[in-house]
């Protein structure tokens, strides 16, 4: 038997203990308790009456078995009876089984205040301590009921003994905590502050918990409380060592308190008081200085204590932000930390660098260590220091070092342990998100992520992604490009292979020109994965299928045989039975053109909180990502490429309406993203940069119309020159406000125009008239783009007929798509014979960037937001000219409706001025256009000025305008 | 403030626990069960400080026992440690030399010495000696109690 130390008495208690530490096997240690158990149950309920001894023993067995592990149903009522003993050690029994076993039994609770109330009137400073630590350790609201009231007086009581102090004030707080609204606030409370004055630093250290607490929830009430404890954390700090005697820890003057009472100015902004917040700078300064003094002792206590208060004092200087020198030096001071040789110190510098992060006075300076952080990142064997350099890299992340710290944390990534994988790729995902300034690089990085953690890349991670491509028309080629390469690996994970199906299904055609991506490799190259998906991954591709019906139509025929198959009709699963039955059926009788509308391209999301973040706040709460919030406007005005006005994606969604369809849009071949694959080559010129196919002439059976202009050139090499148009160019002007109308005409030849556009697409009807009574023969006409401008725009049309006869007209469709901003006009060259003579007739087709335009309304608050956001001097150009025709303002108005703007009321604040706004819509981007209109009449001038995100849409735009007035 | 302390063996036997705030019995015990897997898997030399759940949990292994405390957020790691340190002291200081078999057969008292310096969460008193001398103060009481038994009583056999 051990040897059992002194004030002890109860061997029958060491006996069982012993007993029980000899048990060779679970089972006979169970069974050694059963019969103890029998043993005190027939004691209790035995007719001989306990004596208090007895009740003790047997109540300390029962406490010794259930802190084993084992459930104790009985003995409660021998406890509680134990408190209204006479002797000091079975009442401590009794409290120690109560405050242990008992939660809130309210029968008990009634007979344990009983107790508590008699010992705590008792004025026996030893009971009263075990009342109150009973109530503290039981907690319940019905002790707060019972002794809230009584607490408060024995605390500021000017006749109760320190030691009771002590113990009233953590039994308050204990009450506060549990129930502050049983808590009455009163006199009492500015008595407790004045404890932080107390001699007795027990009863401050305390008292200082308390009033911390109590400030946190009623910070005017104990504002006092702020002097004090600067008055008293000065004379702690600058104390000698010896100077606090028992309060002094291996030579550090009473740390626990030192961390109390800063912890307590933590409630509070800096002192107001300059005299006050002095002597507070003045401690901070000295805790600074005493980190560089020479150690007093090498035990790791003194080191341990001195830092404690060194940490706590930089979470003050950190809290109260203000005293950039202090942030300074609390930096560097951890930046030291982050090298030190204790683990401890390494982990709680990374810690505390963290929240330094977030101030604007030190956020520079921390991210000097980026290194010193990326290298723990790889070299730290602990796993918890590990996780803390990844939070340090993530608040310390900016634009500057983005690509660098994602690529780091990606490199861990691919050894991370598993515990802290999902919250890394969290992280990436949202910094790529953040500080992409090039969506390439963010939609590389987040494959990579899919890549290296699939099974960590929640379903947030994946949406993000396409939400983020689909809203941005920039990197949707290259997100097509890049998952179909991605998806070449042998084994992809499951999460690729739905990015890759929902992106190829939105945007494969933008890559369908590849002859190695064409839409049967895209298709058969996704379907291979089909089998080894999970249902709604597979529900996802079939998705994709009936989609790739619309884009490519040619393919057709190979997805309706796979929707047809039994493993998709007669699937178990009903969800994917069913998409399989209707996407066959739609495809089998709708229309190219309820194709077309039914499958459109997605719309824009609407711009929102990353749902990334969201998730990354319900991981680690929300105090831990509160900075990033801060600059997430920042990140979702990225997004919305700075001052476009808010998204317009309501058309793109809804079916055209028949007013708007004036010339049967709706009912040709389909226009917009699903334009047949057979001439989307041309589409890939910007995505592959392979040649164009270009080709001239609108002969029978070819598809495309394309000329470069040296093919065309050389074709007029051997004939007669062209007989351009005259005043082409004003030609062109007539056409900017107005779609319909003469394009040209001599005495042979009449060519008129109608044309209709939506958003980035459009459709010219050229009708050429044969206003003699012969035949026109060999009748050529031929669309020429210059290479520029063949890259920005994409015309597509069928040929005409050869041959016109006299009197006769002939129509011809162009398709018309803008990819980007373009400044130069297509050509429009038509040859023919007319009676043996060689006619060439050249003239610019009107297709103007304005055509492109999309009006928007907006409050006169948001233009001048806008406005002032589009303030670089390369997004305004501005032209000052004469006016051409009489300054009519209705003219005027019409004619920057007819250009295409929302004409905005009352935004200006002289009315006689126009102000407008739009979008310009191409495949690769949207521009948020303004433009303002100032005429001075007396002048007969106008001055426009037009405000873009890109400057030489400015330029176009001011340049095309200008010529209309 | 601290939420709980638990005191155990490397080979995960709980010797000790103060919960400072209310729980069930079975939150606890999984509490305890988890936590004890995951500090008695970490290395020597190895951080004392660990992000568990939403508390930080502090931790220092004196032979073979394992002193353990969760706290809040907001709390300081090192003087916590230190915390362990000093209740380590009292401890040592009461027993003389202390070791586990002191803290089994005399758990009673571990947890009066803890109540004494700890009281629901927070530092009630850092000095050695007023800890101890409350301690004293009660053995003394509880020696004036004391009036000599026979072995057989103490045995339950009487």
């Amino acid at each position: 038997m051990p040897a059992v130390s002194k004030g002890d008495g109860m061997r029958g208690l060491a006996v069982f203990i012993s007993d029980i530490r000899n048990c060779k096997s679970k089972e006979a240690e169970i069974k050694r308790i059963n019969k103890e158990l029998a043993n005190i149950r027939s004691k209790f309920k035995g007719d001989k009456a306990l004596d208090g001894y007895s009740k003790k023993k047997y109540v300390c067995k029962l406490l010794f078995i259930f802190l084993l592990g084992h459930d104790i149903d009985f003995g409660h009522m021998e406890a509680v009876n134990l408190l209204s003993s006479n002797r000091y050690t079975e009442k401590q029994i009794g409290y120690l089984f109560i405050s242990v076993l008992v939660n809130s039994n309210s029968e008990l609770i009634r007979l344990i205040n009983n107790a508590i109330k008699n010992d705590l009137a008792s004025r026996n400073p030893t009971f009263m301590g075990l009342a109150l630590h009973c109530i503290a350790n039981v907690g319940s609201r019905e002790m707060a009921e019972a002794f809230a009231g009584e607490i408060p007086k024995i605390l500021v009581a000017g006749d109760t003994m320190d030691s009771v102090k002590q113990s009233a004030a953590l039994c308050l707080l204990r009450l506060y905590r549990t129930s502050p609204d049983l808590v009455p606030m009163g006199d009492w409370t500015s008595r407790v502050v004045h404890l932080l004055n107390d001699q007795h630093l027990g009863v401050v250290t305390a008292a200082t918990s308390l009033i911390t607490t109590l400030a946190q929830k009623n910070p005017e009430e104990f504002k006092t409380s702020v002097s004090l404890a600067v008055s008293r954390l000065s004379r702690i700090v600058t104390s000698a060592s010896t100077d606090l005697q028992d309060y002094t820890y291996y030579f550090v003057p009473a740390p626990w308190l030192s961390v109390k009472l800063l912890r307590l100015l933590q409630c509070y902004p800096p002192p107001e008081d300059p005299a006050v917040r002095g002597r507070l700078t003045e401690c901070l300064e000295t805790i600074l200085n005493k980190a560089q003094e020479p150690p007093k002792s090498k035990k790791v206590q003194h080191s341990n204590a001195k830092n404690a208060v060194l940490f706590e004092a930089i979470s003050l200087i950190i809290h109260h932000d203000s005293e950039p020198n202090l942030l300074v030096r609390a930096c560097n001071q951890l930046g030291q930390f982050l090298q030190h040789r204790e683990t401890n110190l390494r982990y709680l510098a990374l810690e505390s660098m963290c929240t330094l992060a977030s101030s604007e006075f030190s956020h520079e300076a921390v991210k000097t260590h980026i290194e010193t952080v990326i290298n723990a990142l790889k070299t730290e064997r602990d796993v918890s220091v590990r996780q803390r350099a990844v939070d340090l890299l993530y608040a310390m992340c900016d634009r500057s070092n983005a690509q660098q710290i994602v690529a780091e944390m990606l490199n861990y990534l691919e050894t991370a342990d598993y515990s802290i994988r999902e919250e890394i790729v969290l992280k990436v995902a949202i910094l790529a998100e953040k500080y992409a300034v090039d969506y390439t690089w963010y939609v590389d990085t987040i494959l990579n992520l899919i890549r290296i953690a699939g099974d960590y890349v929640s379903e947030e991670v994946w949406y993000r992604v396409i939400q983020i491509v689909i809203n941005r028309d920039d990197v949707q080629g290259y997100a097509a490009k890049t998952v179909f390469e991605a998806l070449q690996a042998p084994a992809c994970h499951e999460n690729l292979v739905k990015v890759g199906g929902y992106i190829l299904g939105e945007f494969g055609n933008l890559i369908a020109g590849d002859p190695r991506s064409s839409p049967l490799i895209q298709f058969n190259l996704l379907h291979s994965k089909f089998h080894l998906c999970s249902v709604p991954t597979r529900a996802l591709l079939l998705s994709t299928y009936i989609k790739f019906v619309n884009l490519f139509p040619e393919i057709k025929t190979t997805i309706q045989d796979v929707l047809r198959s039994d493993s998709q009709l007669k699937n178990a699963d009903v969800e994917l039975q069913q998409r399989a039955v209707e996407y066959l059926r739609l495809s089998t009788i709708a229309s190219t053109d309820i194709l077309a509308t039914v499958l459109e391209e997605m719309p824009p999301f609407p711009e929102r909180e990353s749902s990334i973040l969201a998730k990354l706040k319900k991981k680690k709460g929300p105090s831990t990502v509160t900075d990033l919030e801060e600059t997430k406007k920042e990140r979702s005005a990225d997004m919305n490429g700075g001052a476009e006005p808010a998204p317009v994606n309501a058309s793109t969604v809804s079916t055209p309406s028949p007013s708007a369809d004036l010339l049967g849009l709706g009912t040709g071949p389909p226009t917009n993203a699903a334009s047949p694959p057979a001439s989307s080559g041309s589409l890939l010129v910007d995505v592959f940069s392979e040649p164009a196919s270009a080709v001239t002439q609108l002969a029978p059976g070819s598809q495309e119309n394309f000329a470069s202009p040296d093919l065309a050139s050389s074709e007029l090499v051997s004939e007669e020159p062209a007989e351009t148009a005259r005043g082409a160019d004003e030609l062109t002007h007539k056409f900017v406000c107005k779609n319909n109308g003469v394009l040209f005409e001599n005495q042979l030849l009449q060519i008129g125009l109608k044309s209709e556009f939506r958003q980035n697409l459009g459709r010219m009807f050229i009708f050429y008239g044969n206003k003699t009574s012969t035949q026109f023969l060999t009748f050529t006409p031929t669309l020429i783009c210059s290479d520029d401008l063949q890259s920005n725009l994409n015309l597509q049309t069928k040929p005409v007929d050869p041959t016109v006869d006299g009197g006769a007209q002939v129509q011809q469709v162009v398709n018309i798509e803008c990819i980007s901003d373009f400044t130069e006009a297509p050509v429009l060259n038509i040859q023919f014979r007319y009676g043996g003579t060689f006619q060439n007739v050249s003239v610019k087709l009107p297709i103007t960037l304005n055509k492109f335009f999309q009006p928007t309304e907006m409050a006169s608050q948001d233009f001048f937001q806008r406005w002032k956001q589009l303030s670089n001097p390369q997004q305004e150009v501005q032209n000052i000219f004469k006016a051409k025709h009489p300054m009519d303002p209705e003219i005027t108005k019409a004619k920057i409706i007819g250009f295409g703007s929302a004409l905005l009321e009352e935004v200006d604040p002289n009315p006689a001025n126009f102000v407008g706004a739009g979008i310009i819509h191409t495949r690769t981007a949207q521009i948020g256009c303004l433009l303002r209109l100032e005429p001075n009449l007396q002048a007969q001038m106008y001055r426009l000025t037009l405000r873009t995100s890109k400057e030489t849409v400015s330029q176009r735009l001011c340049d095309l305008l200008s010529e209309q007035f | 403030m601290m939420r709980f302390m638990l005191l155990f063996s490397r080979q995960g036997k709980l010797r000790l626990q103060k919960w400072y705030l209310a729980m069930s019995d079975k939150e606890r015990k999984k509490m305890v069960r988890e936590l004890m897997q995951v500090v008695l898997a970490r290395k020597p030399k190895m951080c004392s400080f660990l992000e568990w759940r939403d508390l930080k949990v502090v931790y220092k292994r004196y032979a073979s026992l394992y002193f353990c405390c969760a706290i809040e957020g907001q709390d300081n790691e090192l003087i916590t440690l230190e915390l362990i340190h000093r209740y380590v002291e009292l401890l040592d200081k009461y027993f003389g030399s202390v070791c586990e078999l002191d803290i089994i057969f005399n758990f009673e008292k571990a947890y009066f010495i803890l109540d004494e310096f700890l009281m629901g969460g927070d530092v009630q008193d850092t000095s050695k000696k007023s800890v101890l001398k409350a301690i004293e103060q009660a053995d003394l009481l509880q020696e004036e109690d004391e009036s000599p038994r026979s072995v057989l009583e103490e045995m339950g056999l009487a």
